[in-house]
């Protein structure tokens, strides 16, 4: 029998963002429940002891995708396995539902929530990578009304994003380009772990470029490039260079040499998706 | 929906289909599914192992689709449809699936046996004829330290070319 069991807690189940805010404002030490992939690990092991759960997976206006003239619009309750599989996703950001295929495994991205994942801000997990390098801009609601916050701003450290207290992360919006094309890659030591490394590498029309680490340090790491080489000696300098610079938490060695070895794997990516 | 709002210590009514079946019972909100699954409903079939996502023994389908009953709260399935071994079982003998995995020899101490089964159920909705990577990657959430996987595959291979 099971020995992991999470402390007691008051359940709130509102059905709009403006009642979970409320809740957020007015319980103290409220927490959010969306997929609940990492909330609800580290409640078993009472890593986590909120009082109060939100659980917001009632709330429709937040599992919306929508595809606008600029930009597509993803709802903070939108799981990982739609991300996936998502046509529209798939077409204008095939890199982004490539990395999410990655998360976790099947049961896992069947519950868990680009929302989630955003703001439990994990440095190895791949979705606030992805938003960095695709210099998406979160919408985040409070009490007093919404705010953005461009992605690159959003994650500031280990588990640690701009939300303030009794702010909600709502929905993330990713802007259409037609210039850059993107690759990914990342190496795990088991498919579903979370990775050791990983890279996104951008192309953009005029040959600047950019690559976006995570895994490596306490967040993402966005390195624009004013030129990505397409001489393969000259943009393994350029990599080795960029990634000697990575302040690494740990195994550092390991790590730079990933992070060259899986920027590389990027790029060739965003070259077969090229002739592709 | 309205809002609904539970205290720490009360517990509550959930009312959701299992197996085809209306239940209702009383939980407190800090129960988890595959307790609830367990030790309210008596449904032993659904097992529990890491209670943290990663072993994958305690898979169910909610509403047809795979998830991990360790790491959802009873309360939050309140007006779903859950479904766990025993409801993809028949009366007598074997699901097609069940009688793959013996014919295979997919199973030895049978502790993974029962979400294997209901992870073979989710895969052969979406991908009748899965290809070996289709089964591995779908298979990967599901930690089996008896057969070494080769013999889970067959048995995934051998029933859906006997479907087909």
């Amino acid at each position: 029998m099971g020995r992991l069991k999470p402390n007691s807690f008051a359940y709130y189940r509102p059905n709009s963002v403006a009642s979970a805010l409320q809740c957020l404002a007015t319980q103290p030490d409220a927490k959010i429940l969306a997929g609940g992939q990492s909330l609800v690990p580290a409640m078993n092991f009472r890593l986590s002891r909120p009082a109060c759960l939100i659980d917001i997976n009632g709330i429709e206006a937040l599992a919306h995708v929508e595809v606008c003239a600029d930009k597509v619009v993803l709802g903070a309750l939108v799981h990982h396995q739609q991300i996936h599989e998502h046509p529209s996703i798939r077409q204008h950001f095939p890199v982004l539902a490539e990395a999410a295929g990655e998360i976790g495994h099947l049961a896992i991205r069947n519950r868990g929530t680009l929302g989630g994942s955003l703001v439990h801000a994990d440095p190895a997990s791949e979705l606030p990578a992805a938003m960095v390098a695709l210099r998406a801009v979160m919408e985040v609601a409070g009490v007093d009304g919404t705010r953005r916050i461009p992605a690159a701003e959003f994650f500031v450290g280990w588990m640690t994003t701009a939300l303030d207290t009794g702010e909600m992360l709502v929905s993330v919006h990713v802007p259409l380009s037609s210039s850059s094309v993107y690759g990914f890659a990342e190496f795990a030591r088991r498919p579903g772990d979370f990775a050791y490394v990983g890279a996104f590498v951008e192309r953009a029309a005029n040959e600047s470029g950019a690559v976006t680490w995570f895994g490596v340090s306490d967040k993402p790491e966005y390195r624009p490039m004013s030129a990505l080489p397409r001489d393969a000696a000259a943009r393994q300098a350029e990599w080795q260079q960029l990634a000697a610079k990575l302040e690494v938490l740990d195994e550092p060695r390991m790590r730079r040499k990933l992070a060259v070895v899986l920027a590389e794997r990027a790029y060739q990516k965003v070259e077969e998706a090229k002739i592709g | 929906m309205s809002d609904a709002v539970i205290s720490a210590s009360g517990r509550t009514p959930v009312r959701m289909e299992v197996n085809g079946v209306a239940e209702t019972v009383y939980v407190e909100p800090r129960w988890l599914l595959s307790d609830v699954l367990r030790h309210q409903l008596g449904l032993t079939g659904t097992h529990v192992g890491c209670e943290q996502g990663v072993c994958g023994v305690c898979t169910v389908l909610l509403d047809g689709v795979l998830v991990r009953s360790c790491l959802l709260f009873a309360v939050q399935v309140d007006g779903h449809r859950v479904t766990t071994i025993e409801g993809v079982t028949p009366d007598e003998g074997l699901s097609p699936i069940q009688a793959s995995f013996q014919r295979h020899h997919g199973l030895q101490c049978g502790f993974c046996t029962p979400a294997m089964v209901l992870t073979a159920e989710a895969l052969l909705r979406t991908h009748p004829n899965p290809s070996e990577a289709d089964i591995r990657d779908a298979f990967s959430g599901n930690i089996c330290r008896c057969t070494g996987y080769q013999f889970i595959v067959d048995a995934i291979r051998g029933c859906s070319e006997e479907e087909r």
